[in-house]
């Protein structure tokens, strides 16, 4: 061929996608099911079963597709023009997740400038409170206005222990990534390993201290996710960030298992660097949550 | 190797296969056309299902009273209707229409993430199965609204709530993974040459579309994973007693739900932008101030949101602030509209098909667009709110908005699809039948919904019985044209006069320098842009 233009990779047919639909789709319903069945206290539900097997299908397409992507790449089919279709990709997927919990964010100072204080009596909405007389707004909202519908907490996690021990780890992490990052740049395999398997580490004990804090709310401070809208915001901020922390750790603990199996070179390597995006992209969202949930 | 399905240039190149045999062909494709073909037939089928819910809806409208169905059921079916048509019917058909026509207008080979491609797709018929499926549960279909405000869709929900929320989920999982392909297409995959300001607008209004796309769709997620769990684990979000709000849904949902109206229409902007110069034979006048117009609209749809809620009891400043920013949104869109009528000014205008609609949807989208100038007037806002008014205020932007720009690029590009002419006299037909039928179905809700009558209502005072009877049979005409829409497309592809490369003489752009139809795979060289 007589251009220039490297050629651009298209694969042929591919099982994964309908393996991942059927999977993802079967999951769903399974859960959909089980969550109905478990508010209408049914005895018995097909939910979880349904569920496990969509979950399967899920781990063997999560486990397939990335294989033949790894093949395809060690193969050399990837141009550089593919290398950046993936960073765009990889990008643009970061920013629908910052989207999403800033749907999250946006409930919560919604709810704490503007919603809080009307229901609380304060400026021309306050008619709200005739629902609920007396009802008087603080943040945190240890008394709510129903409180036999929704028992309010008795106090709320104190930011200065395990939140702050939290925050140092996760911010330790994110330069213990950026670490490994510049040893495998250099092609020094040892430090890499190293730094990486520190990072997982940290990321681990971060998600123990998470558990930890959440047996103190719910068994000793009456903080749960019933308890208003303290508790919603808290545990779904805090949940969805933890559950990305533990989608974040399972990912560099495949990428330090590649490694060890001697995968990427030192200008090779998108996996571990998307990888280490998504790492930093946990990390900001706590940055937040420490200021706005814990703190302020 | 099929050889013969791709005659130009690189023959012998082993990637050049044609497609394969079967049904597998389609569930396992990673081809762009193939998908794009999908989704457009997927697409209309949605637009069948959710038309005959319109159907259902208007014959019980037909005259006052009850009797066709119960209103639980009647419920069902406007919330039904409008979940398939947004989410089921006009989105993935633009989602189609990207898929066949970007890298064909780009010189691109295909998509830049071919599988995620597939998957995007598939997930869709897998979300409306399951949707769809709790209409014929016990307990019923979601019955809250397209617009599912809470607590009618959380603390007074039927148990098919939860199938929607997950149905949400998968619709919103498929959008952002479609979006992503097509900003990374469009980012990474032009030909060399191409710079941005050479793309077509088309290529223009689905970048910005995506991006809307990517920004709004999670915030979707959010929304409905508070109501799951507000109604399965004891959150309050939504729920003033344990502190939350009702009213912080209506924004969570309206932060998504307005993009989300350009999401709808900008991509039948950029259509249309590629169908009148082809038919004035002029080039589009006002290039560069239409990207910009539609990069000020998408902006901008990110700061009204809340003129959906001037009922609802916010703040005056707020009133204010989101009565002015929705106007402003008149002023790029008004640059569209005068680019468009002048880009026809003087031309050398004939009117096959694809213009007719084109032309249509200039003047309706406009009428469209006036009566939302309209409501956006917060204190006129407060006697058109929730009547008959907004229903013909937002059907009026996308049955001949979104919709006849979606017929009007089928019309347009189906010689490139198929190979063939489609049938014109067939062709006018079905677009007087359907602009006849539209203007009779909806324009009388002006003025039943100016007299007060509220939307979502199966039962109505007699005083409305006359222009609602118009209104059925203006929507029976228009339902059952698209019956002749569906023949005139098989019909196109089974056989017909032989489409050149070029089949219309003004038409400008990459697409039409491959053969039509065209080859199974284009540009795995790139051409060279000038």
């Amino acid at each position: 061929m007589a251009n220039t233009h490297e050629q651009y990779y298209v694969p042929a047919q591919s099982k994964w996608p309908i393996i991942a639909t059927i999977g993802l789709s079967t999951t769903l319903y399974g859960l959909g099911a089980w969550f109905n069945d478990l508010s209408a206290e049914r005895a018995e539900s097909s939910g979880p079963m349904i569920m496990f097997v969509g979950a399967l299908f899920l781990a063997y397409m999560l486990y397939g597709w990335f294989a033949d992507v790894i093949r395809e790449s060690h193969q050399g089919l990837y141009s550089a023009q593919m290398d950046r279709s993936f960073r765009w990709g990889m990008s643009w997927f970061i920013f629908s997740e910052v989207m999403f919990f800033a749907a999250f964010f946006g409930a919560l100072f919604y709810v704490r400038t503007l919603s809080g204080p009307w229901l609380g009596g304060e400026g021309a909405k306050g008619v709200a409170n005739m629902l609920w007389q007396g009802f008087e707004f603080s943040w945190p909202l240890l008394s709510n206005p129903d409180n036999k519908l929704f028992p309010a907490p008795s106090a709320v996690i104190d930011p200065w222990h395990l939140p702050l021990i939290n925050t140092i780890l996760l911010v330790t992490s994110s330069f213990t990534v950026t670490f490994a990052h510049h040893a495998l740049k250099k092609n020094k395999r040892g430090p890499l390993k190293l730094w990486l398997a520190l990072t997982v580490a940290l990321g681990v004990v971060f998600l123990g201290f998470q558990v930890e804090e959440y047996v103190h709310a719910y068994n000793e401070l009456g903080l749960t996710l019933g308890s208003g809208i303290y508790g919603a915001t808290f545990f779904m901020l805090t949940g969805f960030h933890g559950a990305h922390v533990t989608m974040g750790a399972i990912i560099l603990s495949v990428m330090l298992v590649r490694i060890l199996r001697g995968h990427f070179s030192a200008d090779q390597h998108f996996g571990f660097e998307a990888a280490s995006w998504y790492w930093h992209f946990v990390d900001v969202v706590w940055l937040g949550l420490f200021i706005f949930v814990y703190v302020l | 190797m099929s050889a013969a399905i791709d005659s130009h240039a690189h023959a012998g190149h082993d990637h050049h296969h044609g497609p394969a045999k079967g049904l597998m062909r389609w569930v396992l494709t990673t081809n762009h056309k193939d998908i794009g073909s999908m989704y457009l037939w997927f697409s209309f089928i949605m637009f069948l299902v959710g038309g005959s819910m319109a159907m259902v809806i208007r014959a019980e409208l037909f005259q006052p009273g009850l009797q066709i169905v119960q209103p639980e059921f009647f419920n069902q079916m406007t919330t039904m209707h409008g979940l398939i048509m947004v989410f089921g019917a006009v989105m993935p058909a633009f989602v189609g229409l990207a898929n066949w026509m970007i890298p064909l207008m780009i010189g691109a080979p295909d998509m830049a993430l071919p599988r995620m491609n597939n998957f995007s797709f598939w997930l869709l018929p897998a979300a409306f199965g399951i949707l769809l499926s709790t209409l014929f549960t016990e307990a019923g279909g979601p019955n809250f609204g397209w617009t599912f405000y809470a607590p009618l869709s959380t603390t007074y929900a039927p148990e098919s709530v939860t199938f929607f929320i997950f149905g949400v989920h998968l619709m919103g999982v498929s959008s952002i993974m479609g979006a992503i392909n097509v900003i990374a297409t469009i980012l990474n995959l032009r030909a060399p040459g191409m710079t941005l300001m050479k793309m077509p607008l088309f290529v223009w209004t689905w970048l910005i579309t995506a991006f809307l796309l990517i920004a709004v769709m999670p915030v979707l997620a959010g929304c409905v994973t508070m109501m799951l769990m507000d109604i399965h684990f004891g959150t309050s979000f939504f729920n003033a007693a344990g502190g939350g709000d009702p009213v912080l849904f209506q924004h969570v949902f309206w932060f998504f739900g307005h993009p989300e109206v350009y999401i709808m229409i900008l991509p039948a902007f950029g259509a249309v932008s590629a169908i009148i110069p082809a038919f004035a034979r002029k080039p589009l006048f006002g290039y560069t101030s239409m990207v910009y117009a539609t990069a000020s609209i998408a902006f901008l749809s990110f700061i009204v949101w809340a003129h959906h809620m001037f009922t609802v009891g916010i703040p005056l400043t707020g009133e204010l602030f989101f009565m002015y920013a929705t106007m402003l949104i008149a002023v790029p869109t008004g640059v569209k509209v005068f680019n468009w009528v002048t880009t026809m000014w003087r031309g050398s205008m004939t009117f096959e098909t694809p213009m007719l609609f084109a032309v249509a949807f200039v003047i309706l989208f406009t009428i469209g667009g006036f009566s939302g100038l309209m409501l956006a007037i917060a204190p006129a806002d407060f006697q058109y709110h929730d009547t008959y008014f907004v229903v013909a205020h937002f059907h009026y932007v996308l049955v001949p908005g979104a919709i006849f720009g979606i017929f009007a690029s089928a019309y347009f590009w189906l010689p490139k699809w198929t190979g063939h002419m489609y049938d014109e006299t067939l062709g006018k037909t079905h677009f007087w039948m359907s602009f006849i039928g539209m203007n009779l179905a909806f324009f009388p809700m002006h003025f039943v919904g100016l007299a007060g009558m509220p939307r979502r209502i199966p039962d109505y005072n007699l005083q409305f019985a006359d222009f609602n009877m118009i209104s059925s049979m203006g929507a029976f005409m228009f339902g059952a044209t698209q019956l002749l829409f569906l023949f005139i497309v098989i019909k196109c592809i089974r056989g017909g006069k032989k489409a050149e490369a070029k089949p219309w003489d003004g038409a400008e752009g990459l697409e039409w320098s491959v053969p039509s139809p065209a080859p199974y795979h284009t540009f795995s060289t790139p051409p060279e842009v000038k």
